[in-house]
């Protein structure tokens, strides 16, 4: 065998082969280790600045700082609308050593539902286990207390604070703030979202909605460090926001409760007004709900209620109910008759208790047919008519002064416009003339009308708004502000816009004045009844509107109308008749007349100058 | 091999000369510096890696420990010992991994361990050991360049636990598996034509693979790699973060123990598979040329060894130990680069894991051997 010598030599061809290959594996291994740093260096030097823009991007995060909603206070610094730490009890799921057994200690501690422990299941499936799924919502102090106490053993509870809007005296504002709720996919389209980012509630209606704007705030930033999990690290540089501005409102809330509590279980409203500013004073609504409700987000079967409740206590009827004025509307017209020499003062009519068209048989009764059967009296004078509330004579004064001219000269006073006061969905009443009915109902006027119209009947509406700013015209002798609830912004002074004034001999207004004394003061008066123990002079007048009308010569008789169709009392007053510092407009919603709503306003007089310090 | 011939070669050297520790111990120190190199800088990153965990790095310390022993074990045995042994460890370490599918556990829809009651391991790792010794072994013995039908068996002698690895699935282990195998038949010098037309089956054996033997994952793998945005928070998520971990060191990096992705958790795996991403987020490019030219040392002492080794077997075992080694570096940076698939590749002596290290340290302690037989022949 030629082992030794084949072996010999093959080694050496093997190891030539060997070597070859040797330097193409160097070679192959160089060329990939081109590519390998060609890539990191692309990566590592090319594309540096996108990566690191990138990995930036990654763990920060810009993090918004919510503004602290602006508060609301009364004229004396009250606070009516604030914003409370609420706490919001969570568990970290990963922190706690037995999920099941904590969640059946809080659930007996804070008597949880079936539903919220449910709902807390749910949450929890989809929450990372270090971030807090929320368990109790809406805690105050004391129930916090409870668990507070012996937090330490409960290894995974968490506690939040958060600033929720609260409104200390729920049902007795809730029409003059309105409330925040929860932003909605409709709110989103109207508001800045940049503002609002992190911002759970807006105004929804009132005060909170008309001053959004400026109750807001500007939100602030920070710059936060996160991981990939999204867990918080550290702040890295942070901007604050801007609390909203306060606002302070010329409402006493004194009086507020004392207008409340005098409307009582009577359905309607009471405005206060100060002559000299147009400050609102109060503005109650009955009946009203708990604006509190709908902060965290009412419950259905709540909203349902109140909204299909036949009292509708949703709608603020001081600025959104609209009533036929009745008798109020008849120091209106004669001022309005006044200016125009239509009358003087002395203008007698005769009134034998009913009215007559001339060529007409149609009778219209006098109020007092039922009465006294026999009218007022032989003559009566504006005075008088204002005093006794003559229908007769504003019959005749309307007839004589047609529709159109009626409605120009009560334009002045505010009727069928709104007022412009600074709250949301005002109504602008109805001021009818031939060309409204013309354009809204498609129908001509009939003469007839004119005559209801004469005693503030018919197609005539007002809200209790619109009487008490008619009033505060009449109790400044033609001037008169825009009524506002708001007085200061901040530091800035809103309130007191002054409206056109009506100019007018001063015996004009006397006459018109003297007549309103007489309603409460004189023994004759409409409202004389209220005028015991009066210790100052008060100037008023009533007013009764109906519900349904009445055939002609029937006889309203109030025990045979069932509640509802029963007539709105109405009341309209100012004091100190010599300085006005107090303007009242009442309504008693199906009171049966005037007498429902004269009391109410003297008590609202009664604690504003009497019973307050303030002057 | 007959013994004289081997002694030939080499009886110029080492007469006069007294034995230094080192030779006494036969380890070649040439390769074992940039090893312990790459070793400390490993638990530098490490360390970084695990947000500042000693535990951790007292663990990969003690697999450093570990491995150090088998190097020094493997070491002691004679070349061809191992020649004659490989036969007998590669079908051993083939019945383990036949066995894996009935007696294995496994995690995360993979088995690949087998138990032993006390201690755990992968017949995929022996398995990376034997397979070099075993086809080498085969190759040689009727002299190079093999004939067809050697090569043919040694095709089979590789394919055989590869497709067992791969269908684990363990895809990454099954490729350095292969490799392994690969570089020997390679080395020991079949013909350009061969080389050629084993190319042509294997890029055919490319679209039957992917309708037939890829998983959905591992087919997500491979088009995630040419569209990382395609499914950002999903299976393009540990590659997008990856990249931008690499691109946001630049030049000099973050500083150690200043990176943001892998502090942060946004890199995955961030201890094992991508640490080379930790590495050049928090050293920068000049960190991971660096590491590059350490690795580049001890292979090119590795090829060195291979180059001058006394027989053929250990030629060939030492350019497929030292080029299956490459294989490690290249495929793992590359894909947490983003320019290959993701595979379960570590990076050797860097990422965290002692399986991979005993197997690398098996694998120098052959080199250690290779490179220092020549001596004790010479003897």
């Amino acid at each position: 065998m030629a082992r030794p010598l084949d072996a010999l030599r093959d080694t050496q061809r093997e190891w030539m082969i060997n070597r070859s290959r040797l330097i193409a594996a160097l070679v192959g291994i160089f060329a990939l280790l081109l590519i390998l740093v060609y890539r990191y260096y692309s990566l590592q030097i090319t594309q540096h600045d996108d990566f690191l823009t990138q990995s930036d991007r990654n763990r920060i995060r810009v993090e918004v700082i919510p503004p602290t909603r602006g508060q609301i206070v009364d004229r004396k610094g009250r606070v009516l609308a604030l914003n409370q730490p609420t706490f919001v009890v969570g568990v970290v799921q990963e922190r706690s050593e037995d999920l099941e057994a904590l969640v059946s200690i809080l659930r007996e501690r804070f008597a949880l539902s079936e539903r919220e422990v449910e709902n807390f299941w749910e949450r929890s499936a989809r929450r990372r286990p270090f971030e807090s799924v929320p368990i109790a919502l809406g805690l105050d102090d004391t129930q916090l207390a409870m668990v507070a106490v012996d937090l330490h053993s409960l290894p995974g509870v968490v506690v939040d604070a958060q600033l929720t809007r609260h409104y200390p005296f729920a049902n007795t504002l809730s029409h003059v703030l309105g409330y925040v709720g929860r932003i909605s996919t409709a709110d989103l389209e109207a508001l800045d979202a940049e503002r609002y980012r992190g911002t759970l509630h807006t105004g929804k209606v009132g005060l909170e909605k008309r001053y959004e704007r400026l109750l807001h705030g500007m939100p602030g930033f920070q710059h936060v460090e996160t991981n990939a999990h999204g867990r918080l690290l550290r702040v890295l540089e942070k901007e604050p926001s801007q609390a909203g501005r306060d606002l302070q409102l010329y409402l006493d809330l004194d009086l507020q409760r004392v207008a409340t509590e005098a409307l009582g279980d009577q359905r309607g409203a009471v405005v206060a007004l100060d002559p000299l500013t147009g400050g609102v004073l109060a503005m109650v609504s009955n009946p009203s709900y708990d604006a509190n409700l709908f902060v965290q987000g009412i419950s259905y079967v709540d909203y349902a209620q109140l909204r299909g409740s036949l009292d509708t206590p949703l709608l603020n009827r001081a600025v959104q109910g609209q009533y036929p004025p009745g008798s109020t509307v008849k120091p209106l017209l004669g001022l309005g008759a006044l200016e125009r020499d239509l009358i003087t003062p002395e203008t007698t009519v005769r009134d034998p208790g009913w009215y007559r068209l001339p060529g007409d048989t149609r009778r219209y009764r006098d109020w007092t047919l039922r009465v006294r059967g026999g009218g007022h009296a032989e003559t009566v004078d504006l005075r008088l008519a204002i005093a006794e509330s003559c229908d007769t004579y504003f019959y005749d004064l309307a007839h004589r002064t047609g529709i159109d001219a009626m409605a120009e000269m009560l334009a002045p006073y505010g009727l069928g416009l709104p007022t412009g006061i600074d709250t949301t969905a005002e109504q602008p009443g109805i001021l009818p003339n031939t060309e409204w009915k013309r354009s809204q109902l498609k129908q001509a006027w009939y003469p007839g009308e004119t005559i209801s119209a004469g005693i503030g009947q018919g197609y005539m509406l007002m809200t209790p708004l619109q009487l008490a700013q008619a009033a505060m015209v009449i109790a400044n002798k033609g001037t008169s502000f825009v009524p506002s609830l708001v007085h200061r912004v901040g530091d800035l002074t809103v309130g007191g816009v002054p409206r056109a004034p009506i100019a007018m001999a001063e015996e004009d207004w006397q006459a018109v004045v003297a007549g309103m004394v007489d309603v409460v003061h004189s023994p004759q008066g409409t409202a004389a009844f209220i005028s015991d123990n009066i210790t100052y002079q008060m100037a008023g007048k009533t007013g009764t509107s109906q519900v349904v009308s009445i055939a002609q010569d029937a006889i309203y008789d109030e025990d045979s109308i069932s509640e509802r169709n029963r007539n709105h009392g109405l009341f309209i007053a100012f004091a100190p008749v010599d300085k006005p510092r107090i303007v009242v407009a009442v309504i008693a919603e199906n009171g049966g007349g005037s007498s429902a709503a004269s009391p109410i306003a003297r008590r609202v007089v009664d604690a504003w100058l009497i019973e307050t310090e303030d002057a | 091999m007959p013994e004289y011939s081997r002694s030939l070669a080499d009886s110029h050297q080492g007469f006069a000369r007294p034995k230094t520790p080192a030779e006494r111990l036969h380890l070649d120190l040439v390769l074992l510096l940039p090893v312990i190199m790459i070793m400390a800088l490993g638990l530098f990153v490490l360390f970084s890696a695990s947000d500042s965990d000693w535990g951790t790095v007292n663990r990969q310390l003690r697999n450093f420990i570990i491995g150090f022993g088998v190097l020094l074990a493997v070491a002691q045995v004679r070349v061809d010992t191992l020649q004659r042994w490989a036969p007998i460890l590669y079908l051993g370490a083939l019945l383990l991994l036949l066995l894996v599918p009935f007696f294995g556990v496994g995690a995360k829809g993979a088995q690949r361990w087998l138990s032993l009651g006390f201690i755990r391991f992968q017949p995929s790792e022996i398995m990376k050991i034997a397979m070099p010794l075993a086809v080498a072994a085969w190759v040689v013995r009727g002299g190079l360049p093999p004939r067809p039908s050697v090569t043919l068996v040694a095709i089979m002698i590789i394919v055989a636990p590869a497709a067992t690895i791969a269908f684990q699935p363990d895809l990454g282990t099954a490729i350095l598996v292969a490799a392994s195998g690969v570089f020997v038949v390679f080395m020991a010098g079949i013909s350009g034509l061969q080389i050629l037309s084993a190319t042509l089956v294997a890029l055919a054996g490319i679209w039957p693979a992917w309708l037939f033997l890829l998983r959905d994952y591992q087919k997500q793998r491979i088009l995630t790699l040419f569209d990382p945005e395609a499914d950002k928070l999903g299976a393009g998520w540990n590659i997008i973060q990856s990249k931008t971990a690499i691109g946001s060191g630049g030049w000099s990096g973050k500083g150690w123990l200043q990176g943001t992705q892998s502090h942060l958790d946004f890199l995955p795996e961030s201890q094992t598979d991508f640490i080379i991403a930790v590495l050049a987020e928090e050293w920068g490019f000049r960190g991971v040329l660096c590491l590059l030219a350490l690795y580049g040392a001890a292979v090119a002492r590795g090829l060195w060894i291979s180059f001058s080794a006394q027989t053929s077997y250990g030629r060939v075992l030492a350019s497929a130990i030292t080029l299956t080694f490459c294989v490690y570096i290249i495929v793992n940076m590359s894909m947490v680069a983003g320019i290959l698939p993701v595979v379960g590749v570590p990076l050797p002596f860097v990422s965290f894991g002692g399986t991979s290290i005993v197997t690398l340290m098996f694998g120098f302690g052959i080199l250690m051997a290779i490179s220092t037989e020549k001596r004790i022949i010479s003897r």
